[in-house]
């Protein structure tokens, strides 16, 4: 997935398969994909669900369809007490092995993608904590 | 201090609600009124995940929560009282006379409901137990958020017959 400078090369036939899917408000998962993909170019290593228009039983169903489709057990979401974090809580009462990320920002994202080597739930956990550590106020104001 | 705001939405305790709806109101109790949560330690579990510290979150059945209704409106925090469906909220009204108004926030997509509006989706029966609370006087309101107008309900059942959408 990388160049041997470490950086994704644009040219790599390497497919991107999904690793993990983006869940939450509004447009979100489909603007981090597009984010990540404008940094990276590997926006395909994620799938985005939002959770627009949707009772929380069709976040969950839909969820569990792309989750089993995909063979994908890593969830990135945005609120610690959105709708879409419910839903993978109860998807992970069923579903071992599943990873829940809450919180999400670009950096998590950014991170997750260039852990490739990595176990999807190993990638999830660091990206988790470089999202962590790239939140800081600048400025004295 | 009185409830701020009784609110029906089938998600529940989710992001327009605890943050929404929680910043501004400065919200520091949710009494979710849910006679399957109030069984559940699990479901109540999931629920309590998703509530920041700042906030306490009450489960109850409908039967403590009209009898215990009296101590969410004396409590000194501003509250929310939250249900999932517009049946345990009428029943919630029947027990206690002094609720005068009720925020419809979201009832989604489901078999057998019409929509109404961008996030209120209805069956006949649900339309028509919203008319015997709206004739019981109670003021009812659809507002997903604050920033949001706050749609008089019987305006919106006036309005069409609503659209049923595919799943």
């Amino acid at each position: 997935m990388t160049s041997s400078a470490g950086q994704p090369d644009s040219t790599d036939a390497e497919p991107q398969s999904p690793r993990a899917i983006i869940a939450g408000h509004g447009s979100f998962p489909e603007g981090m994909i597009s984010a990540v993909e404008q940094i990276t170019g590997y926006g395909k290593v994620f799938v985005a669900l939002s959770n627009s228009g949707l009772s929380g039983e069709d976040i969950e169903s839909r969820l569990r369809t792309r989750s089993e489709s995909l063979g994908v057990r890593v969830f990135f979401t945005d609120l610690p007490a959105g709708s879409a974090t419910i839903a993978v809580r109860r998807i992970m009462r069923d579903t071992e092995g599943v990873i829940l990320v809450t919180g999400t920002n670009l950096a998590t994202l950014l991170e997750f993608v260039f852990r490739g080597e990595e176990t999807p739930a190993e990638a999830a956990r660091h990206a988790a904590e470089k999202g962590r550590t790239s939140l800081c106020a600048h400025g004295e104001g | 201090m009185p409830v701020e705001l009784y609110r029906i939405d089938d998600r529940l305790v989710h992001g327009q609600v605890v943050v929404g709806w929680g910043q501004p109101l400065d919200l520091r109790l949710i009494v979710l009124v849910d006679d399957e949560v109030a069984k559940s330690d699990w479901e109540q579990d999931l629920y309590r995940m998703g509530v920041p510290p700042e906030m306490e979150i009450r489960f109850a059945d409908v039967a403590t929560a009209i009898k215990d209704h009296a101590s969410y409106a004396n409590d000194p925090r501003r509250s929310i009282v939250l249900t999932g469906n517009i049946s345990t909220m009428h029943a919630l009204l029947r027990g206690v006379e002094s609720i005068r108004a009720i925020n419809v926030g979201g009832l989604h997509h489901r078999p057998g409901r019409k929509q109404k509006m961008r996030y209120v989706f209805l069956t006949a029966e649900e339309e028509t137990e919203l008319r015997e609370i709206i004739a019981a006087g109670v003021k009812v309101t659809a507002q997903d958020v604050p920033a949001a107008r706050a749609v008089p309900m019987d305006e919106v059942l006036r309005a069409s017959p609503g659209v049923e959408r595919s799943a």
